[in-house]
């Protein structure tokens, strides 16, 4: 008893207050919220297909950012202009296609040359950031490479906006996707079972990758100690090369799932996502790809269901306004309690 | 390496053909205004030896200050206006009406050229306040247009009017707050309608016109949508409709399904949302896909009165509404008026409703700036422009003939002559990606019939 009391500070207990009383709001209005059956279960299906499909693409954003961390303990910022670089490059396939006719008739093929577009435009675009950007400042102090992120992130906007104009261009509705599937009484769209069964198959052939091949066995390997992959004979060049392309084809394909959900594209789109996928990867634990996957699902559902569980069971009026306050707040809570992420490892032990 | 070298090249061809080529829509190019003319001074030098020496210096005894113009300088005016991201279809119809507004003027005020530029605003208060800086910083501008978003508008006004003595008229700010009594500061002015007309019409038309009993607002945190879809419901419920819902979305939102999901649980007739062209196409293209709101009727304002809008929306918004100005009623030079704005600027409509309360904004400043008083003008042709009594000027425009209306400036800077009427879109202006041009229903007009 006295050892936890020499070892809690003043600080701690002020977090433990404060996120205690948070959980608190949390489970009291949530409480409220089911008690009064506002919703039905329909409704909260609907709540919870939305927020997975949101969060996949998130997450699958967030791999990119948790990736790049892991291998040079860098943030890309830049990664949200390499999500929006492929879906706007390839909006103008689809809207031609879209207007012939061709994207309904077969929307396979369609979207197969369509994501083949996007993706193969963001890889390019991550690895020329990583020949041009970051390559050269890669024994550079840690802020370096940093601001130099960011002056990449603004640079690739204002090229993008320069290259396709400033206003927004709108994808073309595609009939099938818009289509129901019911099953019983709740429906779900076509184009959210696309979203959530490519997230999947994308985060669970990365994951087979990364844990079963050799490449991803060096990835793993450079991710924890870079000099030592050298000295085993590992090309670390080669290796951060092939990080990059991973990443900036899966957020390709991310940007272009996006904007089928959302139709609207344009050279600020990345901005947003970026930075709630950059929190979605803090939230799992920055550096490791599972924890990635976790938190962009955890920042979707908290999105959607979040203003509606406890917000409106608090009594609060009009909900959505504050989801992004909700969603950052979750971060915090889950920072107090867990530093590192939800599946995080804490760094000294990752060092020893 | 070498198939990548080449496979990169390949892949930056493309991105630049397909820019170039057809389907990107080319960033519309900055019009300078008509080009200087060189400025000849009006009267003659006096060459009789015998007159007495040149008259004293002018000495500026204005108390907001004087604005000097060299005998060869333009007359600056300023704009503050939204031109690029989302809802760069507003800035630059009110630029395009102003700039039509000077040539019509002959491209000169008072012997001298008028240089019209300015700032991109952003439709943030952020970028009203970085726009409002720089032009204050100017200090060759004499009036402002602007700005365009009512948010922009309460950032900038404390930098413009406040700090830097300059006047500014607006048209398109539209919230009631901007020119409540209580809150309104000297030197902002208005072409544009205040909202509480607005509302109270779209609320009149809803209940009255369209026999809905239920109605549901959503408004995106911003000065103007609140104040509208406040004023909105204030008005249905006084009819007797009930407001099953009073949501809020993010400027920068994307997924509204959330939202309206909710919103569907209190099953509403009718959503008005007065929001602006990102938000809300997102809005219309969603609706139909959430349980409940198939048949939900949407309504619109101001701010998505554009064809931006119907592209982002999609084929939902056929037979959608919007509340806006009447373009029916503006008067006789209105048509004379978009035909030169689709002849100067190429484009196949004009792109939001606020092009004609620009072109009156800026006739209003030129009209001021020739009120004798206003003005000082040197015998070398130099002019002294006194920046308060430019502001009364301003202030004092009664019954003036302008395209929007008879304009007549209240002292807390309502100068509009408001008409607004509310219109729907039918399946031929989506296909076309117009937005219509005869108002479906006008306070005192007929009664609505449904297509």
């Amino acid at each position: 008893m006295r050892r936890f009391f020499e070892r809690t500070s003043l600080t701690d207990i002020v977090m433990f207050v404060i996120g205690g009383s948070l959980v608190a709001l949390v489970i009291i209005g949530s409480a409220a919220t089911l008690i009064s059956g506002k919703y039905g279960s329909r409704e909260w299906f609907n709540f919870i297909v939305y927020g997975v499909a949101l969060g996949g693409i998130y997450a699958v954003i967030a791999i990119g950012y948790t990736m790049v961390y892991g291998i040079l303990r860098m943030i890309n910022f830049a990664h949200s202009e390499v999500f929006m670089s492929g879906p706007l490059t390839a909006y103008f396939l689809a809207d031609a296609w879209g207007r012939s006719g061709f994207l309904d008739q077969n929307p396979v093929l369609g979207l197969l040359v369509i994501f083949a577009l996007a993706m193969a435009v963001s890889t390019m675009v991550a690895v020329l950031l990583e020949r041009i950007a970051y390559r050269p400042l890669r024994f550079a102090p840690r802020l370096v490479p940093l601001i130099t992120a960011i002056g990449a992130s603004f640079f690739l906007q204002y090229f993008f906006r320069g290259l396709y104009g400033a206003n927004i261009k709108v994808y073309p509705e595609m009939a099938v996707l818009k289509t129901n599937v019911q099953l019983g009484a709740y429906s779900i769209q076509y184009v959210q079972i696309l979203v959530i069964v490519a997230a999947a198959i994308m985060m669970g052939g990365l994951q087979l990758f990364i844990q079963n091949t050799r490449t991803g066995k060096a990835m793993r390997a450079v991710s924890e100690d870079k000099q030592t992959a050298a000295l085993m004979g590992i090309d670390v060049d080669q290796i951060i090369v092939i990080t990059f392309i991973i990443g900036g084809a899966l957020a390709g394909a991310a940007g272009v799932l996006y904007a089928l959900m959302f139709k609207q594209v344009g050279f600020l789109m990345g901005f947003i996502p970026g930075i709630k996928a950059f929190t979605a990867a803090v939230l799992g634990g920055i550096g490791n790809v599972p924890g990635a996957m976790v938190g962009g699902l955890f920042l979707g559902l908290a999105e959607s269901v979040g203003p509606n569980l406890f917000l409106d069971g608090l009594g609060i009026p009009a909900p959505y306004q504050l989801k992004d306050a909700i969603a950052f707040t979750m971060l915090v809570l889950v920072l107090i309690f867990r530093p590192t992420g939800i599946l995080g490892e804490t760094l000294a032990q990752k060092k020893a | 390496m070498r198939t990548f070298k080449i496979v990169s090249l390949v892949l930056l061809a493309s991105m630049f053909l397909s820019a170039c080529g057809g389907g990107a829509t080319p960033v519309p190019p900055t019009q300078a205004p008509a080009p200087a003319a060189p400025t000849a001074a009006p009267t003659a030098k006096p060459p009789e030896p015998t007159k007495p020496p040149a008259p004293a210096k002018f000495e500026c005894k204005d108390k907001l200050g004087c604005v000097d113009i060299g005998p060869s300088d333009p007359v600056h005016i300023a704009y503050a206006f939204v031109t690029s991201g989302d809802n760069s279809t507003l800035g630059l119809d009110t630029k395009y009406g102003a700039e039509l507004a000077i040539d019509d003027a002959g491209g000169k005020v008072l012997g001298h050229a008028i240089k019209f530029d300015g700032q991109d605003a952003g439709c943030s208060a952020e970028g009203g306040q970085a726009a409002a800086t720089k032009i204050a910083a100017d200090n060759t501008v004499v009036a402002v247009i602007g700005t365009n978003c009512s948010s922009e508008a309460r950032a900038a006004i404390p930098i413009l009017l406040t700090q830097a003595g300059l006047s500014m008229i607006s048209p398109s700010n539209t919230a009631p707050d901007l020119t409540d009594p209580a809150k309104h500061v000297a030197g902002y002015f208005r072409t544009a309608h205040n909202d509480k007309v607005q509302g109270a019409v779209a609320a009149d038309f809803v209940f009255n016109q369209l026999k809905f009993k239920k109605a549901a607002t959503i408004h995106d945190g911003s000065i103007y949508a609140q104040g509208l879809a406040n004023v909105f419901a204030d008005s249905f419920k006084k009819y007797g409709g009930t407001i099953t819902a009073q949501e809020a979305v993010n400027v920068g939102d994307k997924d509204m399904k959330p939202v309206l999901t909710r919103i569907a649980t209190g099953k509403p007739d009718l959503i008005y949302y007065p929001i602006f062209i990102a938000e809300g196409g997102f809005i219309a293209a969603q609706i139909r896909d959430v349980p409940g709101m198939e048949k939900t009727v949407m309504m619109g304002a101001d701010g998505i009165f554009s064809p931006d809008f119907l592209k982002a929306g999609g084929k939902n918004v056929v037979g959608m509404f919007w509340s806006s100005p009447n373009f029916s009623a503006f008067g006789s030079g209105y048509q004379a008026l978009v035909d030169k704005y689709l002849k100067k600027y190429n484009v196949k409509g004009t792109l939001a409703p606020f092009h004609a309360h620009s072109y009156d904004a800026l006739n209003m400043v030129l009209a001021a700036l020739q009120k004798p008083g206003v003005v000082v003008t040197d015998p070398d042709g130099t002019l002294h422009v006194q920046k308060q009594a430019l502001r009364d000027a301003i202030g004092a425009t009664k019954d003036f003939k302008g395209i929007t209306g008879n304009i007549t400036c209240s002292p807390d800077g309502d100068c509009a002559d408001p008409k607004i009427a509310v219109y729907q879109a039918s399946a031929d202006d989506f296909a076309k990606l117009e937005m219509p041009k005869t108002p479906a229903w006008f306070p005192g007009g007929p009664d609505y019939k449904a297509p």
